[in-house]
């Protein structure tokens, strides 16, 4: 049993003048949950269709399970379940038929009441699949995804068009599979969905991966400086950049005599890394872009002049 | 990881075996059987269509056809009984293949360990039911309605049997094909009724096969359907009938012939052509 649960090595993929994926590595560890990140057209189903067998590739190595999903048979398929986002299931059949009959097509299948459990289908169990709502769909989608006791489980936009409360039971569902020691592939747009399940990341644009990572340190977020913002009395507010923030906040307790007004400190969210990451972050080099939140804030950046002393840069705005 | 037993080799030994295509086919066939009946509008129509055309047809055209002993409503039994068994098998797959494609049901399927065979015999299997029960209920009707002599003896409905399954096996198997070439589901029964009725009209269903023009015959020859008329006519209409024919023969041999070869033929069709997505779908 191999360490990786998925390898790949300077992947390449073009359909005619577009080149979806350009040179891709990953390495997916067994158990773990990756996520692949990235705007829409980066590449990223295609890399899950190949990953699958679905799609040839044009160049690169590819080792899926053991396996190159090239070439693998009908035994490495059973032990590869995926779900795609637009997928449906036979109208006309209940959601109990519909698991129960998915499950003869594999050699040691899961226990199909059990799956209608997990998924949290109960009761929906003897009802029709065009009697069930969106959400209802997707998670027995998911049901057949994981009746066949998949090793590996690749999920395509697993939860878009999931209203919150939807999308974090299916988080839940997640977990529950992952502490199962399934590994698992998805890929999504949500940055939290990406934040709130994967031990590990990679994003990609344009077929190329930018950065991997946990979520937490991913493209240097762990060290990033953080950002203070605070409101002084007649309305101005200020934002520091600062590698030092609880000595900014002691200073400026120091300076209002107690509470800061307005006070807030926060570290670069996983949006604003992957907005600079992929190039649409306002001040993309900084690796904090786009993630001030001002309103209608055109604030300049004076370094130096404002309130903070020379450990700090400080920004001021003004309110409107 | 705690699931060890998960993570053994495929083939290792004591693990259990893939299921198998013929069985799986069974299992598809018995699923597809029991969804098609869910489907009352589906049910009432597929079944109804080529009943009320008969009836249609036989009613309009009733007059004795000379030197034949049998009456053109007659002619219709046999003709509408091909054209079911073409309706339920090339009209039905064609279609409904079509929109499974387009709702991403045999992708879902394509996801599977499932082999692609069990879906093909899944096909046939709903097929040959739904078949069976067109060609009965208007084989009843046309022997209480229009006096057409079932077979009397086992060689009849044995050759009844051969007919009935290689003209099936085709139409299905053309329908398996034709499903592929609509680009959505919403075009899918234009595209495979144009050619059902060109089929028909070429093939003798509607017009008499000897007020057809010859090249017409000739082109439809080339097709199974003209064949499938030709042989329910020769176990439907009496001996003399014959005569109607433009070889003045049932020509069975030449029957089995071409059904056979459009099995082969058509089987190799669907393992070229198939598609699992819509054809947009790059």
């Amino acid at each position: 049993m191999t360490e990786y649960a998925v390898r790949v090595r300077g992947l390449r993929k073009r359909y005619g003048e577009v080149t979806a994926v350009n040179g891709v590595d990953l390495d997916i560890r067994r158990g773990e949950v990756f996520g692949l990140l990235g705007p829409n057209g980066a590449g990223k189903s295609t890399t899950v269709e190949i990953l699958r067998g679905h799609r040839a590739r044009d160049a690169g190595e590819v080792s899926v399970l053991g396996a190159d999903p090239a070439r693998a048979g009908r035994g490495w398929q059973a032990r590869i379940g995926i779900v795609w986002q637009d997928e449906s299931a036979a109208e006309e059949s209940t959601v109990q038929e519909t698991v129960r009959h998915f499950a003869r097509y594999y050699p040691r299948p899961r226990d199909p009441d059990e799956v209608i459990a997990l998924v949290g289908l109960e009761e929906k169990a003897r009802s029709r699949t065009k009697a069930l709502s969106g959400g209802q769909r997707r998670r027995l989608d998911v049901a057949l995804g994981v009746i066949g006791r998949p090793e590996l489980l690749l999920l395509d936009e697993p939860t878009t068009g999931f209203d919150p409360v939807a999308r974090r039971q299916f988080w839940q569902l997640i977990r529950a599979l992952a502490d199962e020691g399934t590994t698992i592939v998805l890929t999504t747009h949500y940055l939290e969905e990406a934040e709130a399940l994967a031990d590990r990341l990679a994003v990609i644009a344009a077929g190329r991966l930018l950065a991997t990572g946990e979520p937490a340190t991913l493209a240097g977020r762990g060290e990033a400086e953080a950002i203070v913002r605070w409101t002084d009395p007649d309305g101005r507010e200020y934002e520091a950049v600062t590698a030092e923030p609880t000595a900014l906040v002691g200073e400026l307790a120091a300076r209002y005599g107690g509470e800061v007004p307005g006070l807030r400190v926060t570290r670069p969210t996983l949006e604003d890394v992957y907005l600079g990451l992929i190039g649409h972050g306002r001040d993309g080099g900084s690796g904090h872009g786009g993630g001030s939140g001002h309103a209608g804030s055109d604030h300049g950046r004076d370094g130096g002049s404002g309130q903070g002393d020379d450990s700090h840069h400080t920004r001021e705005g003004s309110k409107r | 990881m705690t699931t060890t037993a998960v993570h053994t080799a495929p083939s290792a030994t004591g693990a259990p075996a893939l299921p198998g295509a013929w069985r799986l086919g069974l299992i598809r066939g018995a699923m597809e059987i029991r969804l098609f009946f869910r489907q009352r509008e589906q049910v009432v129509f597929t079944f109804a269509f080529p009943i009320v055309f008969l009836f249609l047809f036989a009613s309009i055209f009733r007059d004795h056809m000379q030197h034949t002993g049998a009456t053109a409503s007659q002619y219709y039994v046999a003709s509408m009984t091909a054209a079911g068994i073409m309706s339920t098998s090339f009209q039905s797959l064609g279609v409904s293949i079509a929109i499974e494609r387009e709702q991403r049901v045999l992708r879902r399927l394509r996801s599977t360990p499932m082999p692609p065979a069990a879906y093909f015999l899944g096909k046939i299997w709903l097929v040959m039911v739904t078949g069976v029960l067109e060609t009965a209920l208007l084989l009843t009707f046309g022997a209480t309605v229009y006096g057409v002599n079932l077979p009397s003896d086992a060689t009849g409905w044995l050759t009844f049997a051969w007919i009935f399954v290689l003209g099936i096996t085709d139409c299905a198997l053309l329908g398996i094909a034709i499903s592929s070439v609509p680009r959505s589901a919403s075009s899918a029964s234009s595209v495979v009724v144009l050619p059902f009725l060109l089929l028909e009209f070429i093939s003798g269903v509607y017009i008499l096969i000897d007020t057809l023009p010859g090249w017409m015959l000739t082109v439809g020859s080339f097709f199974p359907l003209k064949w499938l008329c030709q042989g329910l006519r020769g176990v439907f209409l009496p001996s003399a009938a014959a005569a109607l024919e433009p070889a003045g023969s049932w020509e069975y041999g030449r029957i089995a012939l071409v059904l056979g070869a459009w099995c082969i033929g058509g089987l190799l069709l669907c393992l070229l052509t198939f598609r699992w997505k819509p054809r947009d779908e790059r």
